[in-house]
């Protein structure tokens, strides 16, 4: 749709003339650059902390007169005590959260997809992405109900599960869990949409060939969405690292912080609550940076085994 | 799909019922508590209508000071932000969308970069609090996240298609560019003005992070609800375990404030439907 327009202007070169006749468009636009540089760019500029040593009392410093420590503020997060466990949980509630949420979203999809009844189809899609916007805050108030010890689950079975207050992987599970029963329903949504732009005609033939449900959805409903599958795996993968710090923190307590603790909640812990500002920025920079590497690999894996690439 | 309707068909249907009542349950329960007597409550909390009715839970609620400038500051940051984000982020939109802007390349590209690549918590942290000083400042609040450059994106499309004699006619009437934003295209755009609009409301409303980090003496309504549930637990412990008979306790007031702080989103609902997938599947037309 852009394309008209294009035809109807002929390129513009920069010239003090080009800039006089578009001065509004340019008072229209340079203060949100600024914004932009103020705002996004400069806190890229500070990744050069994580190669410094930059404490409260050397960060007014310009930074050429801060400590180069190279590359000494990784060397120190990796050897914290706390390093390995960070690893451990962000990657384990990382994995089992894109594995499980991804086979959720794409069940619901196909058999919401099967729903005949149009009517009830529309309030049960209405109803399942509701959660969705509803604050982190809000859901982990309704989840204490339900998880807590003597929640609504324990009362519900007459048994005390200590859902939340086991010190072990077993929260793991439940904050999946919770983040599932959030999303579903919106994560849903783009694999309802894909499978709307199958042709309608390819299952009337396979009806014609007496396939049955089953069958059209494996050979029909999954292939068509196997692209979107494929692109949306390929950018959680690449995520894999940036668990929330937000989801982690609101669904914690002291009791089972051990296996809640996030690279981006230990960064903040140590950059901010420690003071420790170098440190906070490595810890960040390498989950940048792993994340980077996951998602040229997955990408990598995508092209080798015949699936179309996301880059 | 002209079957005959199966009992597959009703098996489905039983399942997404169970769905169903697996995502309201919680809800209705927050809602029933909220209204149920709190020492009542104690007993099991596991209920969907209220045993014991009661209203004194909102009335402690609306007559503690402690809630009123929580709810003052969520609904101003919800009313300025979203009114910033939608003038500025259709601002810029338009100059974006003119072709024949001498930046138009330039600036997409930039910001469409930011989309990608971020600077991370700690450096977003030192820039506001210590090179901005904007800790505590409601500006915090308005600034710093003023611009999405995906809604930015959802309307410079919008605008891709609008029909461009418009704008021509009013540059031969000679209107400038400003006013061309502003009389012909601004007013066009409301359909994708109201999706962004939801989006930055939404936003605004839900969030807590920014007040955790950076402005804790500006309690949002969000904030409000992590503090009590923080304390929540502990205090519920010493009235289960003492028996005392007060009105209110910590548990009830959170669902109390849970369900006042839920309510704007339930209204908007309806609305966001029908924009919010609309903006979805919009998002993709980029060039």
């Amino acid at each position: 749709m852009s394309k008209n327009r294009q035809t109807t202007k002929k390129k513009n070169r920069l010239s003090l003339g080009i800039l006089w006749r578009q001065r509004y468009l340019l008072a229209m636009s340079i203060p949100f650059v600024i914004w932009l540089i103020i705002f996004k760019y400069i806190p890229l500029w500070g990744w050069t902390m994580a190669f410094q040593e930059v404490k409260p009392a050397t960060f007014q410093k310009p930074i050429f007169e801060r400590t180069f420590v190279g590359l000494g503020n990784f060397i120190k997060a990796f050897k914290d005590r706390l390093f390995i466990q960070t690893m451990v949980n962000t990657l384990g509630v990382s994995i089992i959260g894109i594995t499980i949420g991804t086979i959720a979203a794409i069940l619901f999809a196909v058999m919401l997809n099967e729903v005949v009844f149009l009517r009830f189809k529309k309030i049960t899609q209405t109803i399942s992405y509701l959660p969705h916007f509803v604050s982190w805050v809000i859901i982990a108030s309704i989840a204490k109900n339900v998880f807590n010890d003597g929640g609504v689950i324990d009362s519900l079975f007459g048994k005390n599960f200590h859902l939340m207050s086991t010190n072990s992987v077993l929260i793991w599970f439940v904050i999946v869990f919770i983040d599932i029963w959030k999303e579903v329903g919106w994560n849903a949504i783009i694999y309802l949409s894909a499978m709307a732009g199958i042709d309608p005609g390819l299952y009337e033939a396979a009806e014609i060939d007496g396939a049955n449900r089953l069958q059209r959805i494996w050979h029909i409903t999954l292939p068509g969405i196997r692209p979107t599958i494929i692109v949306l795996l390929i950018m959680s993968i690449g995520g894999a690292l940036n668990v929330g710090m937000e989801r982690q923190m609101l669904l914690s307590n002291p009791l089972v912080e051990d296996y809640t603790m996030v690279l981006s909640w230990f960064s903040y812990k140590r950059g901010i609550g420690n003071s420790d500002y170098g440190l906070g920025t490595a810890i960040g920079v390498f989950q940048s940076a792993v994340g980077i590497t996951l998602l040229l690999i997955a990408n990598k894996i995508a092209g080798l085994i015949g699936e179309d690439k996301l880059i | 799909m002209k079957n005959k309707v199966s009992i597959v068909d009703y098996l489905l249907v039983l399942v997404f019922v169970v769905i169903i009542v697996i995502t309201l349950y919680p809800f209705l329960n927050v809602l029933a508590i909220s209204f149920n007597d709190a020492t009542d409550t104690i007993k099991n909390i596991n209920f969907i209508i209220p045993r014991m009715f009661t209203l004194s839970n909102y009335k402690y609620v609306f007559k503690d000071t402690d809630f009123v400038m929580p709810f003052v500051i969520s609904v101003s940051r919800t009313l300025v932000g979203t009114l910033v984000g939608v003038f500025t982020t259709a601002m810029l939109a338009y100059t974006l969308s003119r072709r024949d802007f001498v930046f138009h390349k330039t600036f997409t590209v930039i910001f469409v970069v930011t989309m990608y690549v971020g600077g991370g918590l700690i450096p977003d942290y030192l820039l506001i609090m210590r090179t901005l000083h904007l800790g505590n400042n409601f500006f915090v609040y308005i600034i710093p996240g003023m611009i999405w450059v995906y809604n930015m994106i959802l309307v410079r499309s919008y605008i891709d298609g609008l029909p461009v004699a418009l704008q021509e006619a009013a540059k031969i009437d000679g209107a400038n560019d400003f006013q061309i934003w502003y009389k012909i295209v601004l007013p066009l755009c409301t359909p994708v003005i109201a999706t962004i609009a939801l989006y930055y409301a939404v936003g605004q409303w839900n969030a807590f992070m920014d007040t955790y980090l950076y402005a804790q003496k500006l309690p949002t309504l969000q904030f409000k609800l992590y503090e009590i549930m923080n304390q929540a637990t502990m205090k519920l412990d010493i009235h289960s375990n003492s028996n005392t008979s007060t009105a209110v306790t910590p548990m009830s007031i959170r669902m109390a404030v849970t369900i006042v702080a839920t309510l704007p989103i339930v209204i908007v609902y309806p609305f966001l439907q029908k924009y919010f997938i609309g903006g979805m599947t919009l998002g993709s037309v980029k060039d």
